[in-house]
């Protein structure tokens, strides 16, 4: 890369920067314990819009690994999620009523509460339907793959998502709080991920699973993007550029070995097709709050109005780490 | 007989304390050396914690960074403190704060009882170690490493480079042969107070506090002038892996470690309090005699490294995505191309698949859509057969279907009226095996009802391409297993072609065929080329096939199959 793009990607990122720091003004304070935070803490970073139902086992899952706090921008909801997440001792809150689209997606609001209070910490950048998978979650908290990065001088950590679906209607069976979403949407695409390089900000580009499959046979360029890089040891002087799919500097998106060899990764378990689905897909059409023109929802809902299946035949079921690190969607690598 | 612990800890002080007090509880004298980056007021307090045990000693601190002399002053000064306040030791064991004892210290006692004048240190010359990192093996002792590696990266690589062309070399003080090996030994009392006591030591020092990383060469170098008898490998088991960091080990570790019949085992994962407590308290009532069997986590940590530097051949993920030409293997299993065989047999898919047991597919890449094998609409690894999203990614979908498939072996149609954009990740691919009968596009032509002209127009097209491709398959840079006949060639001895077509797979079946696919009508197809050729297009590619009309043979009825005769 030539000093010339260098450059200019150094002043996009200023640009960003200077962008969250203005949209800070958008935010209000609902709920600060920030104070609270000790030096080593893995924080958790979140927007969500009308998720409560969601947010019990969410929570939980993340405290049970191994987050200490989370910080939360609330985007108007209107079905408690605010109270309920103000009531938790370990949770930050703001709220915003501004818009989700032209805070770049939620992710300015983000960039500034972590240029704010991230710097020096492991940091997981997930939404409500969200679950990281890490190698070896099962025996070990996320504290130990933290350190282990630390050891190793990695900053930045991948998990691709994984759309999880139910067999059968997606609204067959209906979620209940605290319950755990995989036991619904148990199922996922083992191995139609097609990958790019965008060779720009040097991450890959990963589509396919059901969504490309079912939602997008004719436009497979328009199935939504699926690299992610949740898990970052935060800087103040990062920041995403588009949702959680890329960062500046762009050394952090080299998440991945260009030699043959494997580097460790993870998977975000992505439960968005669970019964909520359908009005959330509807809701969010007339909002027009999402990326490019909202084309994923419109697709989702002529699609899912004919045939609201999403499984097939070669669908696999989730059981564990191990079975996503067999079939390849993610890796070890030298973390043993 | 007793044996001291030397201790270096620079952090998890908490974890430290508790290994001390299992080692002196246990009845060996541990003296502790603790870096100087631990700030005063916590070293003060470790210290404190530690006050009520009367076996436990304190050395003078060092600062110890990583790869500098730091390291073996720190070593030093708490061995110098070991020999001099306990007179009984008689083996002294060099061990970290995140050291962790797996056999009950009795054992370890025996162990060394029973062997003297033994001193355990790993010990290799320059020349015939592969483990070290960066490429300085015996440079470490030749060069000058003023500028720290963790922190002045670019100047210390700078400065080796301006050193090597200089053509920059220390001596070895009084002809000494560099060794390297493990940090971690243990020593009799008797080697140790010679190098300790060395009168040539200022001389020794000297040198080794400009040698890099001299932790792993100081006392592994001056044990081979001082003691009677070495064995040369580490007590503690502590891996490395490719980038020269200890592998760590954790609470799901704890069959592992038990099982290896290891000493002492580095690094420990200062929360994991599962081994800690397993380790610490238990207490077996017999003594084993077992020798340490580090075999298993051995392999286990080969492995690691082998996934991260090697990875799986074949698979491309979010964290393995080879540059052009560094991917071990295109694809991760041998599959199989035919061209042309579905063309000129009429049923040569559901022949093959019975013959080799092989997934057959149709034309993957056809234009209109992907043949999936009995007409499947999704296959392993929910692979739809959108083309849109083939062609979207043609070599993705390739890479693929061969992952997706692992254990079962794929074969598919191929042709010139497919995508091309896949041949030559083909070509280059070796675990293709390409069968191409060149020409048998035509023969679906010959029977077409079309206008002629249009025939003619496409005949000239899926010529071009084919063309093409073949020269592809016959680039020097070709790793596929490519087999090419004319149609020719080929319908003159069939049955022996796809003897060789089929061999070529490397299939189970290395009996003869046994029975043949049908072949489609070659009537009128001479004729059909003869008109091509008097539209004034060349048809080159099907070989010396006879143009015109067809010779004067013993009339046939229907097309036979083809028997081999007993």
């Amino acid at each position: 890369m030539g000093f010339a793009q260098s450059y200019r990607l150094r002043l996009q990122r200023k640009r960003w920067r200077i962008r969250a720091f203005r949209k800070r003004r958008e935010l209000t304070r609902v709920a600060d314990r920030t104070d609270r935070i000790r030096k080593r803490d893995i924080l958790l970073f979140s927007t969500c819009r009308n998720e409560k139902i969601r947010l019990p086992f969410f929570l939980q899952y993340y405290r049970d690994m191994g987050v200490s706090h989370f910080l939360f921008v609330d985007n108007d909801s209107t079905d408690g999620t605010r109270d309920y997440l103000a009531g938790q001792e370990d949770v930050s809150l703001w709220t915003t009523a501004a818009s989700y689209k032209r805070a770049r997606f939620g992710v300015d609001w983000l960039t500034w509460l972590q240029m704010k209070h991230a710097h020096g910490h492991w940091t997981l950048t997930v939404d409500p339907d969200e679950f990281f998978v890490y190698p070896f979650c099962d025996t070990r908290p996320l504290p130990a793959l933290t350190d282990w990065l630390d050891a190793s001088s990695i900053k930045s950590f991948s998990a691709m998502l994984l759309d999880m679906y139910p067999k059968g209607r997606i609204d067959a069976q209906p979620y209940l709080p605290g319950q755990n979403p995989m036991e619904i949407a148990g199922w996922f695409d083992a191995g139609n991920y097609v990958i790019s390089k965008n060779s720009r900000y040097g991450n890959l580009w990963i589509q396919g699973g059901p969504r490309m499959r079912v939602f997008f046979p004719d436009t497979p360029a328009k199935a939504p993007a699926l690299n992610k890089i949740p898990l970052v040891k935060w800087h103040r002087d990062y920041a995403w550029v588009s949702s959680t799919h890329t960062l500046l500097p762009r050394g952090l998106n080299l998440v991945y070995d260009e030699w043959g060899g494997e580097k460790a990764s993870g998977i975000l378990l992505h439960t968005k097709f669970l019964h909520t689905f359908a009005d959330k897909a509807a809701e969010e059409l007339q909002r027009g709050q999402h990326y490019a023109a909202s084309v994923e929802y419109r697709a989702y809902a002529e699609t899912l109005q004919e045939n609201p299946d999403l499984w097939c035949r070669w669908s696999e079921k989730y059981i564990n780490w191990r079975q996503l690190e067999i079939l390849g969607l993610m890796s070890k690598g030298n973390w043993a | 007989m007793t044996v001291g612990i030397v201790m270096l800890v620079h952090t998890a002080l908490n974890r430290a304390e508790q290994v001390a007090r299992h080692w002196a509880a246990a009845g060996c004298p541990v003296v502790i050396h603790a870096d100087t980056n631990v700030p005063r007021r916590v070293f003060r307090a470790f210290r404190k914690s530690l006050e009520d045990v009367e076996r436990i000693r304190f050395s003078d601190r060092h600062r110890c960074e990583w790869g500098t002399w730091g390291i073996v002053a720190a070593t030093q000064a708490g061995a110098e403190v070991m020999l001099r306040d306990f007179p009984e030791v008689s083996h002294v064991y060099l061990a970290s704060g995140s050291c962790l004892p797996l056999r009950p210290v009795p054992e370890l006692t025996d162990y060394l009882a029973a062997r003297p004048d033994t001193d355990f240190i790993e010990s290799a010359t320059t020349a015939d170690v592969e483990w070290t990192v960066g490429g300085l093996d015996s440079e470490r002792f030749t060069l000058r490493f003023p500028f720290a590696w963790k922190k002045h990266r670019r100047l210390f690589d700078r400065y080796v480079e301006l050193q090597r062309r200089v053509g920059f070399k220390r001596r070895m003080p009084n002809g000494i042969v560099p060794h390297m090996g493990s940090q971690w030994w243990c020593l009799t009392r008797g080697t140790l107070s010679a190098i300790l006591a060395d009168p040539e030591r200022p001389t020794y020092d000297r040198f080794f506090q400009r040698v890099w990383i001299p932790d792993e060469s100081y006392f592994q170098t001056l044990a081979r002038i001082h003691s009677r008898r070495i064995e040369s490998r580490s007590l503690t088991l502590s891996k490395f892996d490719f980038q020269g960091k200890p592998h760590i080990f954790y609470d799901d570790h704890l069959q592992l470690l038990r099982r290896s019949d290891c000493f002492v085992a580095r690094k420990i994962w200062p929360h994991a309090g599962r081994l800690y407590r397993a380790f610490l308290t238990e207490d077996p009532a017999t003594r084993k005699k077992t020798e340490p069997n580090p075999g298993k986590i051995d392999r286990i940590f080969s492995r690691a490294v082998e996934l991260r530097t090697r990875g799986r051949p074949g698979l491309y993920m979010q964290s393995r995505w080879p540059n052009w030409g560094w991917e071990n293997g295109a694809t991760c299993a041998p599959y199989a191309v035919f061209q042309g065989f579905s063309e000129l047999f009429e049923d040569f898919e559901p022949w093959l698949e019975g013959q080799t047991g092989m997934r057959v597919h149709g034309h993957l890449y056809a234009p209109g859509g992907v043949a999936f094998s009995g007409g499947q609409s999704v296959v392993a690894g929910a692979i739809p057969d959108s083309a849109a999203i083939r062609d979207y990614n043609p070599r993705g979908f390739l890479t693929n279907l061969i992952w997706a498939t692992r254990g079962e072996q794929q074969c598919f149609q191929y042709g010139p009226a497919d995508n091309q954009k896949i041949a030559w990740d083909l070509a280059r691919d070796g675990n293709a095996r390409i069968a191409v009968i060149s020409g048998a596009w035509a023969l679906p032509l010959a029977r077409s009802r079309a206008d002629f002209a249009e025939i003619r127009a496409e005949a000239a097209r899926l010529q071009k391409i084919e063309a093409k491709f073949i020269e592809t398959l016959r680039q020097t840079e070709t790793k596929a297993r490519v087999h090419i006949w004319t149609l020719a060639d080929f319908v003159e001895a069939p049955m022996q072609a796809l003897q060789d077509a089929v061999a070529e797979l490397g299939a189970r079946s290395t009996r003869r065929l046994s029975e043949a696919p049908t072949m489609v009508d070659l009537t009128g197809f001479g004729q059909f080329l003869q008109n091509l050729k008097n539209q004034g297009m060349h048809p080159h590619l099907m070989g010396d096939f006879p143009a015109g009309p067809d010779p004067e043979r013993p009339p046939r009825k229907a097309p036979k199959p083809y028997l081999v005769q007993k």
